[in-house]
């Protein structure tokens, strides 16, 4: 059976659509999951999209964490499921502290919305399986807070345990030791800033995104009942 | 209950970027004001909060710039509570 992924949709989500497309291009089930209801219902990952959730009233993601589809993704992730927070994403996963740190604005003080080239930090999480560790990855952001920051404790731990999943091969936002994602400490929840669905064809400009995706249905997959 | 008003000034840390606060930084001088420097832009949360005293009222509104107000990673904040005078 085809692996489920789920999509969180808050008001001010922008890029649900996009996932949806790459995820069932690439064999999987998308199913939107409005932000109101409190389940993920029967899915096998979650990916929270790019987007303006809330608004990003007070700070960008800062009012999402509150909304009740929250508490299930945080079960669902305590459960070792996989959880991809995608730019937007990624900062409600760190408001919501399932991720470390916090995504500031981008040091040139510009929004970027530009191509980025990744390299793939490593394998062992269920956004890069299938990649190999020193890949560059062709990948677009689209951000003004993508500037990762984290306190020096925080930031000695991501590196000793191998948890920068993906860095910038040329920091374009400021980011603390060119982060642009990172993992839990299980593994199972990755943010990143860059879109992996927006480099999902080669249409696009890009299909470099396609390994990780194809990654995260792997990952889903394996949780489907047999 | 008595009523609080408090007034959390939210803040960036030393060393997060405030790019409100270095544009209008640049754009001062244009006005003739080549004396201003370190422009900082933060936000102000205005609210009133029932409490049993001063004291309650600080530290409740304290937990709630932990919780929610500000983000600890990236900002700071101060706390000023005044007394509402139930007469008005």
């Amino acid at each position: 059976m085809s692996p489920r992924i789920g999509i969180v949709v808050f008001p001010g989500t922008n890029c649900e659509l996009d996932i949806a497309w790459a995820v069932e291009h690439l064999g999987g089930i998308s199913e939107m999951l409005w932000h109101g209801d409190a389940t993920v219902r029967d899915v096998d990952a979650v990916v929270v999209p790019g987007g303006f959730a809330h608004g990003d009233y007070l700070r960008t993601g800062a009012i999402a964490r509150f909304s009740p589809v929250m508490q299930a993704v945080a079960s669902f992730a305590a459960d070792g499921a996989p959880v991809v927070g995608i730019c937007n994403g990624f900062q409600v996963l760190c408001e919501a502290h399932l991720l470390p740190g916090a995504l500031q604005k981008n040091a040139g003080l510009k929004f970027l919305c530009e191509t980025t080239e990744l390299r793939v930090e490593t394998a062992s999480t269920p956004l890069t399986s299938e990649a190999r560790v020193g890949d560059l990855l062709r990948i677009p952001i689209n951000h003004f807070e993508g500037n990762y920051v984290c306190d020096d404790a925080t930031l000695a731990r991501l590196r000793a345990d191998d948890r920068v999943v993906v860095r910038y091969a040329n920091n374009p936002n400021g980011s603390l030791d060119d982060i642009a994602g990172i993992c839990s400490e299980a593994r199972n929840v990755v943010g990143l800033m860059p879109h992996p669905e927006r480099a999902s064809d080669a249409l696009l400009g890009s299909a470099d995104g396609v390994v990780l995706l194809r990654s995260l249905l792997a990952a889903a997959g394996a949780r489907v009942p047999a | 209950m008595p009523q609080f008003a408090a007034n959390v000034e939210v803040t960036h840390l030393p060393g997060i970027a405030d790019p409100a606060g270095a544009t209008v930084e640049r754009a001062l001088p244009a006005l003739g004001y080549a004396n201003v420097s370190q422009v900082h832009i933060g936000k102000t949360i205005r609210l009133v909060v029932e409490a049993d005293d001063a004291a309650h009222a600080r530290s409740e509104v304290d937990e709630m710039c932990k919780r929610l107000l500000a983000n600890p990673v990236i900002e700071a904040y101060s706390i000023v509570i005044e007394a509402l005078d139930p007469s008005q």
